[in-house]
């Protein structure tokens, strides 16, 4: 079943004024729950504004979204319960850190939904293990940790309200290589625990290539395609020409495709164009 | 002279055993906090360095000694043969040196475009015949001229960097230093950037790129790599991405080229793991596949 599902929805910024801008065009779209997808587009492409409506932080100006069944916008009071359901982590979470413990700071979003303290408890611990944060680290305030640790507690204090949709915007931005892999194979392993539903903004096509299983891309306000991610780096000349990328790994083997060497497959991760060399080269 | 005997000869920037840190005067005694421990380094006028290292290693740190925003606790910095420590050549050193961040937003202070290049050189009382020339300029060469009576605000992340960028060049520059200035933008943003700061390096502009995407790295001349406050390689790319483990080792990548070769090489084929490029990989690629 579709866990997030719109029709016709459009926004947008600044209607009547000279600034009118389209955010986000009719966009039809159907995510299944469970999908573990990325999300790209160049910038002004109306990521951010369409990710902003499945939480019901934005008010389409016209169409319809449903998370889980239901049609957000019907009952402004149904609206609560929505943002439990679906758990936005902004650019750079790491700022919105503020309690004075690392452990406080997980527990505001549970404490917000008034569960019990040995919930609390239970959801602080499973997510602060997830990510990595030692039990060493909880009674230390956010501000003295490493901004990779710092960053780590903000998504898990979204994780621990246990989300059916996760929805991270550019979760590894700023960091260096093996920071990046540390919390993209986080945000991996959470998806295969938990088998909730996970989007992940990014401009990293390898980031994206090495993670996903699907892809939706978002071009001037316009759904563009929401695929399996072979399929989508397949069309290569269509994202270059809407200032997206794929993977270099995956240009290597076009130019290989036009010096005549076809390997017939699409390749987008190191690990796969090793693997299928090999077998090729023993052959 | 050729460029590669030039590069050789003059020297720009001289670091000599660097020290530095940082004192958190909040705490009771105060906590320092040592973060570069002795780095010698020099770069040569015309040269293209990209300096790699994890979070945290201490090359935002670094560069901002080199324009003198950090002073020295030890050792020296100097900027074409000015120290950093004499506060008498505080603007000299800042006009030879100019800084680009990450955050495009955060380095945009008109709301002009042209009128945000020129900011800098009005402080520094240039004629406004020799502003204007110098404005259209910049913004020339970083191919931003047809906007330059737009809103910098509705700009997109690699326009607005290109921006910031020509705000810089407009003082002329010898050197600019860049802290991760694609870290925020999307693929053909980063493009855009990569392509004026090649271009600026081949008009002679010494360039220092701070950056996590080694195939940016790869673009440069050379390679120096920090970790934990100290060089602990310096040299051309190919070199430095050969050393796959290593660079793992210090929480770095390798372009995936490279990173492909080598599995390629552990698995007893005959491949260079000095590849980088992608020309190179392909073709390799397909004599290995016709053999």
């Amino acid at each position: 079943m579709a866990i997030i599902k719109t029709e016709g929805l459009t926004y947008v910024y600044g209607e009547g004024t000279p600034f009118r801008k389209v955010a986000v065009d009719s966009v039809d779209l159907e995510i299944e729950s469970g999908d573990f997808a990325g999300i790209i587009g160049h910038t002004g492409s109306g990521k951010s504004t369409l990710i902003q409506h499945f939480n019901g932080l934005l008010k389409p100006t016209s169409g319809s979204v449903w998370i889980d069944g239901e049609r957000l916008w019907d009952d402004k009071a149904k609206l609560r319960p929505v943002r439990f359901k679906v758990g936005l982590v902004f650019q750079y979470p790491e700022y919105q850190l503020f309690e004075e413990t690392v452990y406080k700071d997980i527990a505001f979003g549970p404490k917000n939904m008034g569960l019990d303290e040995d919930e609390i408890d239970r959801r602080i611990k499973e997510t602060a293990r997830l990510v990595g944060i030692g039990d060493s680290l909880m009674s230390k305030s956010p501000f003295e940790l490493s901004g990779g640790q710092k960053r780590r507690v903000a998504i898990a204090g979204v994780m621990a309200m246990e989300p059916k949709v996760l929805i991270l915007d550019e979760p590894a931005s700023g960091l260096d290589p093996k920071g990046r892999e540390h919390i993209l194979g986080m945000i991996k392993e959470y998806h295969q625990e938990t088998g909730n539903t996970v989007l992940l903004v990014s401009h990293s096509m390898e980031d994206i290539a090495r993670n996903v299983q699907k892809i939706l891309v978002m071009n001037d306000a316009k759904l563009f395609c929401y695929d399996e991610t072979a399929k989508v780096f397949h069309r290569s000349e269509e994202l270059r020409a809407m200032g997206l990328a794929v993977p270099q790994i995956t240009r290597v083997f076009e130019r290989l495709r036009a010096m005549g060497i076809d390997t017939g497959e699409d390749v987008y991760t190191v690990k796969y164009a090793a693997r299928l060399l090999l077998e090729k080269l023993k052959k | 002279m050729d460029m590669a005997e030039k590069k050789n000869k003059e020297k720009f920037i001289e670091i000599r055993d660097l020290r530095f840190s940082y004192i958190n005067d909040l705490e009771e005694p105060p906590v320092k906090t040592e973060v570069l421990k002795g780095v010698s380094l020099d770069i040569c006028r015309g040269e293209f360095v990209a300096v790699l290292g994890h979070n945290g290693s201490g090359k935002s740190t670094l560069a901002k000694c080199i324009n003198a925003i950090n002073l020295p606790e030890s050792g020296g910095v100097f900027v074409d043969g000015m120290d950093t420590l004499d506060e008498n050549d505080l603007l000299p050193i800042r006009q030879r040196v100019g800084m680009v961040f990450q955050n495009p937003d955060n380095q945009i202070v008109a709301t002009i475009v042209e009128e945000d290049v020129a900011f800098a050189l009005e402080n520094m009382c240039v004629e406004p015949a020799e502003i204007r020339r110098r404005v259209d300029d910049a913004l020339r060469t970083v191919g931003m001229y047809e906007y330059r009576l737009h809103a910098p605000h509705k700009l997109s992340g690699g326009q607005k960097q290109r921006v910031a960028i020509a705000g810089i060049i407009a003082m002329r520059p010898e050197c600019i230093l860049l802290d991760e200035p694609t870290a925020m933008l999307d693929p053909h943003g980063r493009d855009e950037v990569m392509r004026t700061i090649k271009l600026l390096n081949s008009q002679g502009v010494t360039i220092v790129l701070i950056t996590h995407y080694m195939e940016e790295a790869a673009q440069a001349d050379r390679i120096v790599v920090i970790d934990s406050g100290e060089v602990v390689m310096d040299d051309v790319p190919r070199k430095i991405f050969s050393k796959v483990e290593k660079m793992k080792e210090l929480g770095l990548d390798v372009p995936q080229v490279t990173e492909l070769a080598w599995e390629l090489k552990k698995a007893g084929y005959d491949i260079s793991t000095e590849i980088i490029y992608e020309e190179e990989c392909a073709e390799r690629l397909a004599q290995l596949l016709k053999d």
